[in-house]
């Protein structure tokens, strides 16, 4: 067991990851009950934008957030131009438009950028390991990064109006259009957020696994499992199962299933939780009296 | 007095099936008119087609500029706040959330908060539950957040659908006196649906009798209330 507390730093930073994306299909989930499939396509898409705008010669944190920016617009241009006219149809429309956007999306970027796997630099690789040998030097500033994004989107639904609006939309869009809230925008903006958070996890993530075109496949499937296992209405409670399924693959990885069979963790996960206490361990029970 | 809302030849229905027949009705500013009539006569549709819920037909003037085929935030946007039927509470947020959104479309932060401050005279009750989970309320505090949420938009038109409806007689009645008090001193316009007859023509100015989608008669409350022949007919009191 000896490198036990690295397997464990490790996990966190990428639980990080994984519970940025658990987010990113929160937000979508909370706005219109169904899992944005394209979610990881889409922050493949932007992490390759962050590559051209470096190959380009831009500085990395210039490129960092003109990548958020541009993720974020066509978040919003992919909910305007792709959901919104399917806004009123039946589920299976809405999954077929999911799948569509998967293949879309992740064939687009093959064929933009091209299907051979690319080195992704990081800005905090240059450090090298850290409190003697306990985390690298990007594990620590990538899981500094991602608890940033995850305090501003939290500290943004919770104290601003527009955040508040944002949440209203979702949950009765009804009675939000009574009180003068603009509820198609809104749903746009979610979108658009959820983008530009992908789009972090993305550019996070590219240096531990490289960048290709399905790179984000795997990264979904277990930010599917945190989310689960956090409860997938809930944005709290999926964050704390991102991070957690993040050590938990880790360790499983480390020391019981080896590195071949990771991936089976977070499809046995998705089906325990579904199984056992398919509301999540935070799912939200809403009290209601009528 | 001038008219505030003015509908002329206005239909409305859900798909294919016209659920009001072109109706004719006004509330003055200041004013209360009630709609009333049996269940499935169109009052909460009537409801419905003022804020844009519904696809209309006819004309809809508010103090003279139409809005009919506006979206439903733009005409909350104009001053028209809706308390609809099933109270439109959101359920997962707090009170203190729910009158926050309330004044969404409002800038000016110091008179939001004292508006706070006067709908908490209105209804005290509030004010314990500020930070309560709004779906934990009771009917009638729900009804109460309701009209709340709808004052603190600092509406020119109160659309109240049934704010009696499911709650215990005492609770109407405070309700019902409340509302009095706010109409005194806010200066609001009032389009009141309600079944309940004798209750809305006690607090309005104005009645129009609705059935199935047309109005069959109308005019001041108080006439309303003593020409017996109607209330038996269609009133049941």
């Amino acid at each position: 067991m000896e490198g036990l507390p690295h397997q464990i730093v490790a996990g966190i930073a990428t639980g990080g990851i994984y519970a940025s994306v658990a987010l990113a299909l929160v937000m979508i989930y909370q706005a219109t009950h169904h899992v944005n499939f394209a979610q990881g396509e889409m922050a493949t898409f932007s992490t390759f934008i962050a590559l051209s705008l470096i190959q380009a010669g831009f500085p990395y944190w210039i490129a960092f957030v003109l990548t958020v920016v541009i993720s974020f617009a066509l978040g919003v241009a992919i909910e305007r131009l792709l959901m919104r006219p399917v806004q009123n149809a039946p589920v299976l429309t809405h999954v077929g438009v999911f799948i569509g956007l998967l293949l879309i999306v992740g064939n687009a970027t093959g064929w933009v950028f091209g299907y051979t796997t690319k080195v992704f630099p990081s800005p905090f690789e240059s450090e090298g390991l850290l409190f003697g040998g306990l985390v690298s030097g990007h594990e620590l500033g990538s899981t500094v990064v991602t608890l940033a994004v995850l305090l501003l989107v939290y500290l943004f639904f919770r104290h601003t109006p527009l955040g508040l609006a944002m949440r209203a939309a979702a949950y009765n869009p009804v009675s939000s259009r009574l009180v003068g809230i603009r509820v198609g925008w809104m749903l746009a903006l979610g979108w658009g957020l959820a983008a530009a958070v992908g789009a972090v996890a993305g550019m996070m993530v590219a240096p531990v696994v490289f960048l290709d075109p399905t790179m984000m496949l795997g990264i979904l499937l277990y930010a599917f499992a945190g989310a689960l296992l956090g409860g997938i209405d809930n944005p709290m409670g999926a964050v704390i199962g991102g991070f957690a399924v993040g050590v938990l693959e880790n360790l499983a990885g480390a020391y019981v299933v080896g590195t071949e069979l990771k991936l089976t963790v977070a499809l046995a996960i998705i089906i325990g939780v579904l199984v056992v206490k398919p509301s999540g361990l935070f799912g939200r029970v809403v009290l209601s009296r009528v | 007095m001038a008219a505030l809302l003015e509908a002329e030849g206005l239909t409305a229905g859900y798909g294919q099936t016209a659920v009001l027949h072109g109706i004719d009705f006004a509330v003055e500013e200041r004013g209360v008119s009630a709609l009333l009539g049996a269940n499935g006569a169109g009052k909460t549709t009537t409801l419905r087609a003022v804020s844009g819920m519904v696809r209309t037909g006819g004309a809809l003037r508010l103090a003279g500029d139409r809005i009919d085929g506006l979206a439903t935030e733009e005409i909350a946007r104009r001053g028209v706040a809706h308390v609809p039927d099933g109270r439109g509470t959101f359920m997962e947020l707090t009170v203190e959330e729910n009158m926050r959104l309330g004044a969404y479309t409002r800038r000016d932060k110091a008179g939001v908060e004292a508006d706070f401050e006067r709908v908490f005279g209105y209804f005290p009750r509030l004010k314990q539950r500020f930070k309560q989970q709004a779906g934990t309320l009771s009917g009638g505090e729900q009804q109460m957040l309701a009209i709340s949420r709808a004052l603190v938009l600092r509406p020119r038109l109160l659309l109240l659908d049934e704010p009696s409806f499911g709650l215990a007689p005492l609770v109407v009645q405070e309700i019902f006196s409340i509302m009095r008090r706010i109409r005194e001193e806010q200066g609001v316009s009032i389009l009141l649906v309600e079944q309940n007859a004798s209750l809305a023509l006690d607090f309005a100015d104005r009645a129009y009798l609705l059935e199935t989608g047309r109005i069959v008669v109308s005019g001041p409350a108080a006439d309303i209330r003593q020409d017996e022949s109607i209330r038996r007919s269609y009133l049941g009191y």
